[in-house]
């Protein structure tokens, strides 16, 4: 058997690359871009062709393999948790529509909110959808436990939810790899010919089918062996340990045994045969999840009647934030350690633009052109031109979701704040402000949209951009006037002339763009390393 | 064998490195692994460190408990202070380097930052820089402080010259002797003065 040393996120692509998939579908998010980027970049994917582009964003990745697990294939869908807010639509649906290929939807959570907006447990959309719901505690189960939510996914006919958190996503460990890869499905179209057509006499009939599988569901998750009872001589306590919380648990006692009763939870429903089994022998119960206390809140119900419910909700662990080992042991009344205090001369280190980013040039010239105007009127977007809200730039006064720049400006100039800027990069903007800039046009919006395109989605590591090549077209195609739309270069020996050009969008009472062009450094870097490596190589060989 | 190991500097400095090196060090000897990285945000000119464990029994937790690292390895002195917390009291060496990145304004006096570590039982602080530009290139400081970590690991220092090897050999026969070089000079820096 093969041994590979993977994160928690490669395990995951290398599962579903030895379960047959034959396409992953999405778009870039912290932290589960490395899914899709190991799947680009393995040999056994380009052998078997298996279709691995980054889609525009992940509603349209959703919907992608949606349409491939229709035609009978087997197919991925990743994206990080606020990801799923935007493919929410289409992946609700798809739990009403089935899955016919085994579809399975990868949404890695943010606990703690290190590159995020929130900390939204995404455990909330299985239950919502219906469907099961994964959740590895380690980089093995990862692996193994994608192979099975296709396995999953086709023998109950939903799509499969897979959660992971950011510590598994970005920790890496041995993982061991199956000598069995499966081959991919072929093309088989849904044997119910209106099972995909979701007019409401076929979406009722689809969605009572759902209901009727919850039980089956539940089944599986007591049958699967993902969800383990382990039992103990000291009754006095209940452990119910959810996904990577399940390590922290058991990294507090020597040789991994624990004293009490524990019952591990890997996959969702929860079978309540399994809880009850441990409530009815224990004394009190503490609940140890990653993320919002889902299935603590399940125990307690509204009343909180029964027996004691220990967890987030009780304050036996903190309410938000990751979890750790130090505060499993806590909560546990074990002793803890305590290594050197911090010393007070240690100040922060925030992240910042990079040296030469062309986004400092953008907002160079932006700052001075706003000085005239009162403060407040710079609505911006997710990626790196976020950190222009730090000292020393302070550029912008909004961050809240893809997309939002464009749409906030129309609303807040709606309202009368006059003129209003909206800065937005170039994958962003294909990601979710097309449409934003098209009810501008449509509203004959006082607004300025400021399209910051360094040619790359360069926060997520510089991955293939949608908007790449197509910006300027797409802009005029929505119909922003033709002589409102200008493209400058962020150069520090141009900013004179930029900012005359801003200064005069800006004053102007209608939609104009300002497309900033120039690459982003890292990705420039890349390009030139390789370049000089293969003029390298030539060189050798030639001699 | 059990060693926890924080390993911190700022983004692009080549903790990575570091980890990868002594990782793939551990694999050769068949101990387990797991180590925790930082990607995202935090890499732009940020803070960025690593949890890496290993073992010769199956490890647990991603993350190192607080207060029970056996080891700080900072290529920057400043960020080797974040981690103070995470070191165990009895037993924990920080190893780091002397040479700032400094990118922020409001940088605290090297002398500061170093009396501060001058303070824990158990340092190594090394002019990294300096001892890499000697053995022919600066851009090996990261290897010169993992050499100087060496004597702490609990590995065999004929892996992680193995593991260099393997993880260098793609960049050319000159890279993998700079390392060996580095790492060798960090490793007598540290006999040296402990």
């Amino acid at each position: 058997m093969e041994k590979l040393l993977l994160l928690g996120d490669e395990a995951i692509a290398q599962g579903a690359l030895d379960a047959g998939i034959s396409g992953v579908y999405a778009y870039p998010g912290t932290p589960s871009t490395e899914i899709t980027e190991y799947i680009q970049s393995s040999k056994q994917s380009k052998e078997n062709t298996v279709r691995s582009l980054w889609s525009a964003n992940e509603k349209t990745a959703m919907e992608t393999a949606i349409g491939m697990s229709y035609a009978g294939k087997r197919a991925m869908v990743c994206m990080k948790h606020v990801g799923l807010n935007v493919a929410a639509d289409p992946f609700i649906n798809a739990s009403i529509t089935g899955a016919n290929g085994g579809l399975v939807v990868v949404s890695a959570d943010d606990p703690s909110m290190h590159s995020s907006q929130n900390e939204q447990d995404s455990r909330f959309y299985g239950k919502f959808a219906q469907i099961p719901v994964m959740e590895p505690s380690n980089q093995q189960e990862a692996y193994d436990m994608t192979r099975y939510a296709f396995e999953l996914s086709e023998k109950m006919g939903v799509p499969v939810l897979m959660r992971v958190t950011t510590r598994l996503a970005h920790s890496r460990s041995i993982v061991s790899r199956t000598d069995k890869p499966l081959q991919q499905n072929s093309l088989r179209l849904p044997s119910s010919p209106k099972q995909y057509i979701l007019l409401p006499v076929n979406a009722r009939k689809q969605y009572n089918g759902l209901l009727q599988k919850q039980d089956i569901f539940e089944q599986d998750a007591a049958d699967s062996g993902y969800n383990v009872f382990i039992d103990g001589d000291d009754k006095s306590l209940g452990i119910i340990a959810c996904g990577l919380a399940y390590n922290y648990l058991i990294e507090n006692f020597p040789d991994f045994k624990i004293p009490y009763p524990v019952l591990k939870i890997s996959q969702y429903p929860i079978p309540a045969d399994m809880v009850k089994k441990l409530v009815d022998e224990v004394e009190e119960v503490l609940v140890m999840e990653e993320g919002y206390p889902l299935v603590e809140e399940l125990l307690r119900g509204l009343l909180n009647e029964g027996k004691k419910i220990r967890g987030r909700m009780d304050g036996s662990l903190p309410r938000a934030g990751e979890l750790n080992p130090k505060l499993v042991a806590k909560s546990l009344g074990m002793e803890v350690h305590n290594g050197f205090d911090l010393p007070g001369v240690l100040v922060g280190r925030p992240p910042l633009l990079c040296d030469g980013c062309p986004h400092t040039d953008s907002f160079l010239a932006l700052n001075e052109v706003m000085k005239k105007y009162s403060r407040g009127r710079v609505f911006s977007d997710i990626g790196c031109y976020t950190l222009s809200a730090l000292p020393p730039l302070e550029s912008i006064d909004t961050c809240v979701d893809m997309g939002a720049s464009i749409t906030m400006a129309i609303g807040a100039a709606d309202a009368g704040l006059v003129p209003s800027i909206a800065v937005i990069g170039d994958s962003t903007f294909t990601h979710s402000g097309m449409t934003g800039l098209l009810d501008a046009v449509n509203n004959h919006s006082p607004i300025t949209v400021f399209i910051l395109d360094n040619s790359t989605t360069a926060m997520t590591g510089g991955q293939h951009s949608s908007a790449l090549n197509r910006l300027d077209d797409i802009v005029k195609g929505v119909g922003v006037d033709p002589e409102h739309i200008h493209v400058i270069k962020p150069l520090r020996r141009l900013h004179e002339e930029n900012m005359k050009i801003i200064k005069k969008e800006v004053e102007y009472e209608g939609v104009s763009v300002v497309i900033a062009r120039r690459e982003c450094v890292q990705t420039l870097a890349r390009r030139m390393k390789l370049k000089a490596l293969e003029k390298k190589k030539a060189k050798q060989t030639a001699s | 064998m059990k060693k926890d190991i924080i390993i911190s500097g700022v983004g692009g400095q080549g903790i990575l490195t570091i980890a990868a090196t002594i990782g793939t060090a551990a694999l050769i000897e068949g101990l387990h692994l797991k180590q925790s990285e930082v990607h995202g945000m935090a890499q732009r000119g940020g803070d960025v460190q690593a949890h890496l464990r290993i073992s010769s029994g199956p490890i647990a937790s991603d993350l190192i408990p607080e207060g029970e690292a056996d080891l700080i390895i900072s290529v920057e002195p400043l960020e080797s202070l974040r981690y103070f917390n995470m070191l165990n009291t009895d037993t924990g060496w920080l190893i780091t380097s002397m040479n700032p990145y400094n990118n922020i304004s409001n940088y605290p006096q090297l002398e500061e930052i170093l009396n501060a570590i001058w303070k824990l039982p158990r340092y190594v602080t090394i002019d990294a820089e300096k001892v890499a530009k000697d053995q022919g290139s600066i851009k090996a400081a990261n290897i010169v402080v993992l050499g100087a970590a060496s004597p702490f690991l609990g590995l065999k220092y004929t892996s992680l010259e193995k593991a260099l090897e393997k993880m260098f050999s793609r960049k050319g026969q000159d890279m993998v002797t700079l390392n060996l070089k580095a790492l060798k000079a960090g490793k007598n820096y540290t006999e040296k003065h402990t």
